[in-house]
């Protein structure tokens, strides 16, 4: 970065001091910690999920087990109890007695519950496990093994399939979109045309227009022509609520080339034709690659559309579909929470790192979707 | 397939025929793709609709870019050979309706004519049988629930943008002068790629609360705990305070989009003009108020903008925190329970409707902006 600025040629960069640096890394530090605890407690055990923070898994001070005492059937658990010197009820030793640099808590239910000799030192709960995944990825009942040995049978939330159906919405929807959009900006940019200006300013006009209000109208369409719940209807949709942006993002990438290029290609006498497929197309690798990748994490991480037009049919579900469902039906169950929310973030994720330099310059290019 | 098309068709045999007759081929072409695409629209339609049918959705996608793209390549090119042949001056007249057409035609069936028809909706009755005139509307702003749903965007609108472009700015100017600008960018821009869903299921995580004597699981409350108080229910209680703890989510969200361009900004004021506001003693509280801000005025707007009509449509956020409950519900939400939950069209149009007519002061101005244009 310090090459950037050095270009401008005026003196060096000035690198700011503690206060620069202290301000960023905690604004950087308020902006990972949600994710990291997210990435942290989808491979903790269910049991630990629900019983301790995700930032035990670090280094800290704790009570831990160190022995522990079986009390016989013998013992009245309704009076007074005395273990290894320390005398309690039932409840007392549940929030657990301090005593001599060591605690004793009662584990478990009055029956057949058992006591912890607990002291306090370091620790950290490292006990990490696949589970969750499996679980969120099964399709049918998945079985769980659980850290205390036990096993959980719950249905599994088919989020491989799902994550299928995401991707089989979201390519379409890219492509589609971006070969219309090409062709139109194509033909704004160099063909003269009667109503060229105010075609092109519904283009512009239709940039901020709010998706809901095509909603309902469109569904009636879907619903008449009979693909309502399927993928045909969430493409056509993406496709036209993309194309404004699509239109005029690659309309001030295609206006902007080399106007000798292509007027020389127009005196050898190329078709129109030819030159969008020989000329332009090549040339707008960036700019295609740029709308690509922000459609595409448009589409990938869209609810709205894919609520409405998928609706409730469970097997065209996509994956911000079904991870809504789990909020709303087992919204306590962290386990599949963390790691369903993992699972839909995983390409984008991906998608990101790999071509961030891309998705900044398509942000870069334009400003507002619909 | 789009190289491969017009040499089926060799330009100089076709060119051989009289007037009629070298049209047939191009014609019949293009009724063949044409087929093609209705054909292949039946066949997926029939393939998803089966409800029992095991087709893996991969199978479905591989032939739906086939179809879909290689449709619409096939359609266009056998198009334009149509339209070359035709008698002067056709071709001229005709050819650029081939490369815009399409996306018009899309345009105006999925965005222009649904935005007309909600509108007519809206003057209708919950059944969209008769008109009502502007009842739905009346009946929108006297409703003490949508005036509440009406404040909540207000304050999305209001605090969610100022916010939002403040954080964009401040770490845009700290990254610009520390050392780790790009893993401080990399970093804040992050949460851009993830889904609201996605978002609403980690901040749900952070503000997640456990009874006063159990573990905390929840960072905030955790913290608060800490702190010797009381565990909250962050997003449930104290309306319309609890409005802002579904606003930072997205605050945390759009940072990095807003700190993307105002970086690209300030990367942009030329060095001498901040070089020589130094030299002659200006400070650096100065140099930003004074020089920085009104240079990126433009982007400001811009950003501003943007993120106020992203606030106004702000759905999948509340909906996966609170359903809307809790005094949380915003324009959006309202729209789509009137719709879906109870089923009052004309009531559900007349809120889109209201939408619309908010952005319209950002319309006028992408459209002023454009009249103005020079060269186009």
């Amino acid at each position: 970065m310090a090459k950037g600025k050095s270009k401008k040629g005026t003196g060096q960069k000035r690198f700011g001091g503690f206060w620069v640096n202290g301000g960023l890394i905690i604004i950087c530090l308020l902006w990972t910690i949600p994710v990291l605890g997210l990435l942290i407690s989808s491979f903790r055990d269910r049991l630990d999920i629900n019983s301790s923070g995700w930032w035990t898994v670090f280094p800290h001070q704790d009570w831990v087990e160190v022995d522990k005492i079986t009390p016989g059937p013998e013992v009245d658990r309704n009076a007074p109890m005395t273990f290894e010197g320390v005398t309690g009820t039932f409840e007392d030793f549940t929030k657990g007695i301090e005593s001599n640099g060591q605690r004793l808590q009662w584990i478990g239910n009055r029956r057949i519950g058992y006591l912890e000799v607990q002291k306090y030192q370091w620790t950290a709960n490292t006990a990490f496990t696949l589970e969750n995944y499996k679980q969120v990825l099964a399709s049918g009942d998945y079985t769980a093994q659980l850290k205390d040995g036990t096993t959980e049978t719950q249905i599994g939330d088919n989020m491989g399939r799902t994550f299928l159906n995401s991707l089989a919405v979201a390519i379409p929807a890219t492509v589609i979109p971006i070969f219309f959009a090409a062709l139109a900006a194509y033909g704004f940019a160099w063909m003269r045309f009667p109503a060229r200006r105010m075609a092109f300013a519904l283009v512009i006009a239709l940039l901020a227009v709010p998706l809901q209000v095509a909603l309902v109208p469109l569904l009636r369409d879907d619903l008449t022509i009979g693909i309502n719940g399927t993928y045909l209807a969430v493409w056509l949709a993406h496709t036209g609520f993309g194309l404004p942006l699509a239109t005029y993002l690659l309309y001030n990438y295609i206006s902007g080339l080399p106007r000798d290029i292509l007027e020389s290609s127009f005196i050898d006498g190329a078709s129109h034709y030819t030159i969008f497929v020989k000329h332009i197309l090549p040339l707008s690798v960036p700019a295609l690659a740029a709308f690509a990748i922000f459609q595409f994490l448009w589409v990938w991480n869209d609810y709205l559309v894919a609520l409405i037009f998928i609706g409730a049919s469970p097997t065209n579900q996509v994956l911000t579909q079904r991870l809504a469902e789990i909020v709303g039906s087992r919204g306590q169950d962290w386990h599949l929470l963390t790691a369903g929310a993992f699972v839909t973030m995983l390409l984008p994720l991906a998608v990101f790192f790999g071509l961030q330099r891309f998705f900044v310059r398509g942000l870069l290019a334009g400003s507002v979707k619909g | 397939m789009a190289t491969t098309m017009p040499r089926s068709i060799p330009p100089d045999v076709a060119r051989g025929g009289s007037g009629a007759s070298r049209l047939v081929l191009p014609l019949l072409a293009l009724l063949a793709s044409l087929a093609i695409l209705v054909g292949g629209f039946v066949l997926l339609r029939d393939l998803q609709t089966q409800q029992s049918s095991s087709v893996s959705p991969i199978v479905t996608a591989g032939l739906a870019i086939l179809w879909g793209v290689g449709g619409l390549v096939l359609l266009f090119v056998t198009l334009y050979q149509v339209v070359e042949r035709l008698p002067k001056p056709w071709p001229a007249r005709l050819e650029p309706w081939v490369f815009v057409g399409p996306a018009l035609i899309m345009l105006i069936w999925t965005l222009a004519l649904p935005a007309l028809r909600t509108f007519i909706l809206s003057l209708q009755d919950a059944n969209s049988v008769s008109f009502v005139g502007f009842q739905n509307y009346l009946g929108v702003f006297s409703d003490q629930g949508m005036l509440t749903v009406f404040r909540n965007n207000l304050l999305w609108m209001l605090f969610g943008t100022s916010l939002t472009v403040s954080f964009g700015l401040l770490v845009a100017v700290l990254a610009d002068r520390s050392r780790f600008e790009t893993l401080a960018k990399s970093l804040i821009f992050l949460p851009m790629a993830i889904s609201f869903v996605g978002a609403g299921v980690i901040w749900n995580f952070v503000y997640a609360a456990k009874p006063v004597d159990a573990p905390q699981i929840g960072l905030l409350n955790s913290i608060v705990v800490g702190l010797g108080g009381q565990p909250q229910a962050w997003t449930a209680f104290n309306p319309p305070w609890n409005n802002f703890f579904l606003i930072a989510i997205v605050i945390w969200l759009q940072t990095g989009y807003s700190m993307v361009l105002f970086s690209a900004a300030i990367k942009g004021i030329p060095a001498e003009i901040l070089e020589a506001a130094r030299v002659d003693g200006a400070t650096e509280p100065q140099v930003f108020f004074q020089i920085m801000i009104p240079y990126i005025m433009g982007t400001i707007i811009t950003v501003g903008t943007t993120i106020i009509i992203f606030t106004l449509k702000i759905f999948d956020v509340v909906i996966v925190m609170t359903g809307g409950q809790y005094g949380t519900s915003v324009i959006a939400t309202e729209f789509y329970r009137q719709y879906f939950t109870y089923n009052n069209n004309g009531y559900g149009s007349a809120i889109a409707t209201i939408l619309l007519i908010a952005v319209m002061p950002v319309m006028a101005y992408n459209l002023r902006q454009f009249a103005q244009r020079e060269v186009f």
